[in-house]
């Protein structure tokens, strides 16, 4: 009585093979990747550039972004953003970190709502002095690499080293595309940004755990079977749990997407870019690097192949 | 795992539905939950009553979120000049010639004391000046003087304030900023703000809710408030105040302040009773109310000026001795400005100038809006995968979606229980962990599945579903786990609203898979005796 079936039993895919093309594509993204760091360059949000970020809703119900943009540019604080946004009358204005510190950002904030309030609910403001958001970017940077740290340690134990080696190559590979999807979108890169890219790197290992769980147990079970042959069967055993488990997190994700509210649009697409390519890179990029490093070598004490044979029997 | 033993069966129900009740608070409003606690009979401990809900984020209820940071240098600046009267009174004590005057560096003082003798008395008072921190009686004293003094070859004598004597005035300084901040933003017990120290410097303050131009206004403001006689422009120790009165004219002002606000015990705002305008009143302790009436008898006729934060507010000219200990404060005042004023005085003056580093402020139509739109994407993710597992799986997909739902009021509850704030990010945390969530679950059927097709019998396909799964289950989610918690400690804010769900969830969905699921299935097979799996 199963209504769906997405993958069929027992497939056979050549999933090693395919890195010839994984390979030089997830190779060519990532220079990609890089050049656009280089000269594009992510689109900061205030978090991390500091400035002003104001939404405000017309109480009319239209905005006049070409006057309020007149207006808002006269005030001398510098070239200032002023977009249309959402449904409802909302526009957005943006100004840059003042150069008189925290004091005249402030006098942005005052200036601004003097002159709009009247015909303008302010629903959002926000601003970042200079030294706040340089301390953003550290504590955020920080907490990426300790995670991929403290992962990095917990697989150490828990697997062969070599196993663990290939989940960081398949998580790094994550974060660069992910990073690639803000520098193409040019979304705003921010706070929230951050979790995404963290809750995308437990993602991607929780993909190749899974994955890697069933080779460490294949290579104990199949002793002679070559190496290619056995990563194969890796992903194809638990071909249908990926297929599933992406699926769930894709539909949950595309409800956020879309009736999520603006706020937190950015962050469910990038999540949503982020669980495909978790999902790829734990079958096309994270196995096939164990064919590159001699994962039979790794040490599968007596004890635990015992006991792996009582479960068995 | 296939039998079932009642008492653990009991034990499992009792705590999940435990579990998912801290959640039902959540539905009533703060005035029922309080209502609840006081119409409850004493007998019955707090914690069972349905009264713990989770505090929503300002992201959700709206609000201003405002991160203030003493401003070190203006700190520096306050210090060197306690320094440099210190030093003076110590001269002037010790009769001690010094050769020109004090001059003041960047951060001390310098003299030059030509005669020997007289720097061998001066060199132990300026230690005096000196404590070392440990004497402070902070634990964890560095032991550091809070100054550097050296003598330089020529008679010179410098005293400097030290790096750790700065940070030891501003670790202090803040504890009583947050003081100050509280009475100021909160004088009547109303609201419910969150304020907090931030690192060394800092002080966040959270007010749902609260206007965000009135606390601004609140919050900048030092409040220093002293009486000072106004002078002859040309007496000495004189300085030139801004005037409220005259439309920021300087007038001149003498720099002996005769009564500061810290001696005062309260103010209230008024209206005059002769002009109608809006005035503050205020009362002095025994010491100011003596020197307050010291200054008024012997200055009869003389212009007194009430000074706030360097500026004068007035300058009422003394009519007659003012000995009471109380009187009041006039000027080109709103009744607005007047009761700004008057909790300003009555919270005292903040002990630093403070600055806004990073203000947040959310509308509240806004977070009404985000919540809306945070119910509407659950239940949808939820119906979607909800209907997505029983197409998969039929039976067991309902079995799955059973955990599902548990699992999401169990987040709830015990957010609750702990206090947690829901933020809008942890909304989309919910989100996310209802896709993640039934992970465990298809780990676990695909396995039996698998083990199923290579022959074995069902029960012991169902076994080893849930044993074989076991140890991916633990790793997947020991990693995510290790994710959350990076993203835990080093986010604020939002994230860590985001973070706090993401790591319940992960939690919460290994209890569920694994327990209530297999509870589930073992009722399952006992009830209907199946040959096969369902799916």
């Amino acid at each position: 009585m199963r209504l769906l079936r997405i993958v069929p039993d027992n497939t056979r895919f050549r999933i090693v093979h395919w890195r010839r093309l994984a390979y030089p594509f997830s190779a060519a993204y990532s220079v990609l990747v890089l050049v656009l760091f280089l000269t594009v360059g992510l689109n900061f949000g205030i978090d991390f550039r500091g400035g002003t970020l104001m939404e405000m809703q017309a109480k009319s119900g239209k905005p006049d972004i070409a006057q309020v943009r007149q207006t808002a540019n006269g005030f001398g604080f510098g070239e200032v953003e002023v977009q249309e946004f959402g449904s409802a009358g909302e526009l957005s204005m943006r100004f840059a970190v003042q150069p008189g510190g925290e004091i005249a950002q402030q006098g942005v904030v005052t200036k601004a709502r003097e002159t709009f309030s009247e015909a303008y609910e302010f629903r959002r403001v926000e601003t970042v002095g200079p030294r706040v958001s340089g301390e953003l970017v550290q504590a955020g940077t920080l907490g990426v690499v300790l995670a991929i740290i403290g992962v990095l340690v917990y697989l150490w134990f828990r697997f062969e080293v070599q196993l663990a080696i290939g989940a960081i190559v398949g998580t790094m590979h994550d974060i660069v595309l992910t990073l690639g999807f803000f520098l193409i979108t040019q979304l705003e890169f921010n706070l929230t940004s951050i979790a995404a890219i963290l809750t995308i790197v437990g993602y991607s290992l929780n993909e190749t755990v899974v994955v890697f769980d069933r080779t460490r147990e294949l290579l104990r079970r199949y002793k002679t079977m070559p190496i290619p042959e056995l990563l194969d069967l890796s992903v194809n055993s638990t071909l249908s749990r990926t297929a599933i488990t992406s699926t769930t997190t894709v539909l949950a994700l595309i409800a956020l997407v879309f009736f999520g509210g603006s706020a937190i649009e950015g962050f469910a697409l990038v999540m949503l870019f982020g669980v495909v390519v978790c999902t790829y890179s734990a079958m096309f990029v994270s196995t096939p690097v164990l064919l590159y490093l001699d994962v039979r070598a790794g040490r599968l004490d007596q004890s635990e192949e015992l006991a792996e044979a009582k479960a068995r029997v | 795992m296939l039998r079932l033993q009642a008492r653990k069966v009991i034990l499992v129900l009792l705590v999940l539905v435990f579990g998912c009740g801290l959640a039902v608070p959540n539905l009533f409003s703060p005035e029922t939950r309080k209502a609840i606690e006081q119409g409850a009979p004493a007998w019955i401990p707090r914690f069972l009553l349905p009264i713990h809900a989770m505090t929503l984020g300002l992201d959700l209820q709206g609000g201003v979120h405002i991160l203030l940071e003493i401003d070190r240098a203006d700190l520096l600046r306050s210090q060197v000049t306690q320094l440099r009267d210190d030093v003076r009174r110590i001269l002037r004590d010790e009769r001690i010639n010094i050769q020109g005057g004090i001059a003041t560096t960047a951060r001390g003082v310098q003299v030059r004391v030509p005669d020997e003798a007289d720097r061998v008395k001066l060199l132990p008072k300026l230690r005096e000046l000196a404590q070392p921190l440990s004497a402070l009686g902070a634990l964890g004293g560095t032991g550091g003087s809070t100054m550097d003094i050296s003598e330089q070859p020529n008679g010179l004598v410098q005293v400097s304030i030290s790096e750790a004597g700065i940070n030891d005035r501003i670790s202090r300084v803040s504890g009583q900023a947050i003081e100050v901040v509280r009475r100021r933003i909160d004088p009547g017990g109303t609201v419910e703000p969150n304020i907090q120290r931030q690192g060394l410097d800092r002080i966040l303050v959270q007010v749902p809710g609260g206007n965000p131009d009135e606390i601004k206004r609140l919050l900048g403001q030092t409040a220093k408030l002293q009486f000072r006689l106004v002078a002859d422009q040309n007496a000495s120790d004189v300085e030139m105040l801004p005037s409220q009165d005259q439309g920021g004219q300087p007038i001149p002002i003498s720099r002996q302040v005769i009564v500061e606000g810290a001696d005062l015990v309260d103010a209230q705002a008024a209206f005059d009773q002769r002009t109608s305008q809006p005035i503050v009143n205020f009362r002095f302790n025994i010491r100011g109310a003596q020197r307050f009436g010291q200054a008024t008898t012997e200055n009869l006729g003389r212009q007194l000026a009430i000074v706030l934060d360097n500026k004068v507010i007035s300058a009422p000219v003394i009519q007659s001795p003012i000995t009471g200990g109380s009187g009041q404060i006039s000027g080109n005042f709103t009744v607005q400005s007047v009761n700004d004023l008057a909790v300003l005085l009555r919270a005292g003056a903040l002990p630093a100038k403070m600055t806004i580093v990073e203000e947040r402020t959310i509308g509240p139509g806004l977070g009404q809006d985000s919540i809306q739109a945070g119910k509407m994407a659950t239940i949808i993710a939820t119906v979607l995968v909800i209907l997505y597992m029983i197409g998969n799986y039929g039976l067991f997909g309902i079995i799955a979606s059973i955990a599902l739902l548990v699992h999401v009021c169990l987040i709830l509850g015990l957010m609750s229980l702990l206090g947690a704030t829901m933020t809008l990010p942890g909304i989309a945390g919910i989100v996310l962990t209802i896709g993640t969530a039934v992970d465990s679950n298809v780990l676990i059927y695909e396995r039996m599945r698998e083990e199923s097709h290579m022959g074995r019998s069902l029960v012991s396909a169902l076994e080893a579903g849930f044993q074989r799964a076991f140890a991916t289950i633990i790793d997947s989610n020991a990693t995510m786990l290790i994710a959350a918690v990076a993203l835990f400690t080093l986010g604020s804010g939002p994230v860590r609203g985001f973070a706090v769900v993401f790591i319940l969830g992960i939690l919460t969905t290994v209890i569920t898979a694994v327990t209530l699921t297999r509870m589930l299935i073992a009722l399952w097979y006992r009830w209907a005796r199946p040959k096969a799996l369902p799916f």
